[in-house]
């Protein structure tokens, strides 16, 4: 790891930074488990617990903005201190969208509550977030550890989840097409199953940000996709 | 020169260069190959090679006693006003080397004017600060004198400040005046480089400000080599970036790559504060 800095405060306020980090990502990565929990075993109690947790991730968010913009305007870091910070800031942004997305799931797990009807339905939707789950954690290991293979690791495994993503699109529309009265209820999955999908886009996002603030470069624009585009031939074939 | 020397030398130039995507449309007004420079016995700076860019703006940075003012100051032969102290290698000004014994070192100093530290302005009239110098190197009529140091003022951004005091001694001028009274007077000479050896340091941020966007707009007609230990400011005002470490340039590279993601670790622990 790096030496320390000269004046012994700006290693403190990096630190600070890094700290709450940490904190925002495990409770962001218990908000997701949480919520799918919630979803699946139709537990509204937990759900409202996940909902009332996201308030906290936000107010973490905005103490690390504050905190980076502090020591940018005191310090006017460089290198690998501005690489640092920036990444503090986006890996925080990230991490509150995160929250807010599973903070979506739980919403709609207590609506769903009273009609669930196909518990098979959901068990896609857990297969999708166990590897989103992963996926952050990784990424947050990768990002505490400075590790960029483990970042680009993340970054590569998300196509895997994009192509859960369809086959749990394929399922839902199958179940509706089945039963009109799975509609509002599938529909409610849909939703979530995008949600844990973006929850994965926001670990590439944190993989990116690993791989700059180490390597002062950037990945590739294009990231492999393991999701061709859905053609509507081949939802109409879904359906049947 | 034995040729393997010299083919070595150019290796070791060409990593030191800025990469070529950002450099392509500019010259190398002035080149230094294999500098090595003695302070008597004491070597002040081993092997350096490296280029100013034709109206472009270099910063020297490193640590005290790195060896940056000396490398500026062999830019225009400053040193040759002190017994003991010999350059050895190659400096070429537009392909010329300038560290040759029958160079002509009053016209070099007129092609590559220099701006120091503190203030100095001559104890005369503001007037006469410039006159004085244009007067060593040209015969010129009142008129296209009067001409001459009222364009200096103005390139130095100076002119609305002291038009009309133009009699008044240039001591009577703050510091950030006197300041770019130096400068007016390094331009006045109609020179092709400016070397600045932390010509900030004694001013306040507002006249450091004025002094900055002087710089950029002096890269229109000049070359421009800065000796800074602001960081900052080195990455405010230049195209390049040199840093350099015991007498070694340890990496040169384009400004934006220095701050952000140097190549060295002694770069990065030096522009990151963490210099032991």
């Amino acid at each position: 790891m790096m030496s320390e800095h000269i004046v012994r405060a700006y290693d403190k306020e990096l630190d600070a930074l890094g700290r709450r980090i940490a904190e925002m990502g495990g409770i962001a990565e218990k908000m997701v488990v949480d919520a799918m929990d919630a979803l699946s075993s139709v537990n509204s109690e937990l759900a409202q617990q996940v909902i009332a947790t996201d308030p906290r991730l936000d107010a973490l968010q905005r103490e690390i903005e504050e905190q980076a913009i502090l020591t940018i305007a005191r310090r006017q870091p460089m290198a690998v201190d501005l690489r640092e910070i920036i990444g503090a800031i986006r890996v925080a942004g990230d991490l509150e969208r995160v929250g807010d997305l599973a903070k979506n799931i739980a919403k709609r797990s207590v609506k769903i509550g009273a009609e669930s009807r196909v518990t098979r339905a959901v068990v896609g939707l857990k297969h999708m977030n166990d590897l989103a789950t992963e996926q952050l954690k990784d990424v947050l290991d990768a990002y505490a550890l400075h590790d960029v293979e483990r970042a680009q690791a993340v970054w590569t495994r998300d196509a895997e989840l994009d192509a859960l993503e369809d086959s749990v699109f394929r399922d839902l529309l199958t179940h509706m097409m089945e039963d009109p009265r799975n509609i509002s209820f599938c529909a409610h999955l849909l939703f979530c199953s995008k949600n844990i999908e973006r929850i994965g886009d926001h670990a590439t996002n944190i993989a990116e940000t690993v791989y700059y603030l180490v390597t002062g470069g950037t990945l590739p624009a294009d990231r492999p996709k393991g999701r061709p585009e859905a053609t509507p031939a081949q939802l109409q074939a879904a359906g049947q | 020169m034995p040729s393997e020397e010299s083919s070595q030398m150019n290796d070791s130039a060409s990593i030191d260069q800025p990469s070529p995507a950002t450099s392509s449309a500019t010259r190398d007004k002035i080149l230094a190959r294999g500098l090595n420079f003695f302070y008597g016995g004491s070597r002040a700076l081993k092997d350096v090679s490296l280029s100013l860019r034709e109206r472009k703006v270099t910063a020297l940075i490193g640590p005290s006693g790195c060896g940056k003012s000396t490398l500026l100051r062999i830019f225009n032969r400053m040193y040759d006003l002190y017994p003991n102290q010999r350059a050895e290698g190659e400096v070429l000004l537009d392909g010329e080397n300038i560290l040759a014994q029958d160079l002509d070192l009053n016209l070099l100093r007129a092609r590559v004017g220099m701006v120091f530290q503190k203030p100095t302005p001559f104890p005369m009239s503001i007037y006469d600060n410039i006159a004085f110098g244009v007067k060593l190197y040209e015969k010129l009529s009142k008129s296209e004198l009067d001409s001459r140091v009222e364009s200096a003022l103005r390139r130095s951004a100076l002119w609305d400040e002291v038009k009309d005091k133009l009699a008044a001694s240039g001591l009577s001028l703050s510091g950030g005046q006197q300041q770019r009274l130096c400068i007016a007077r390094t331009v006045a000479i109609r020179p092709e480089v400016i070397l600045f050896d932390e010509p900030c340091s004694a001013l306040d941020p507002i006249s450091t400000s004025k002094i900055e966007e002087l710089i950029d707009e002096l890269t229109e007609d000049y070359t421009i080599a800065i000796v800074t230990h602001s960081m900052q400011q080195a990455a405010r005002v230049s195209e390049y970036t040199a840093f350099m470490y015991l007498g070694e340039l340890v990496e040169f590279d384009d400004t934006s790559k220095i701050f952000t993601s140097p190549r060295e670790k002694r770069t990065q622990d030096y522009i990151t504060g963490r210099f032991g």
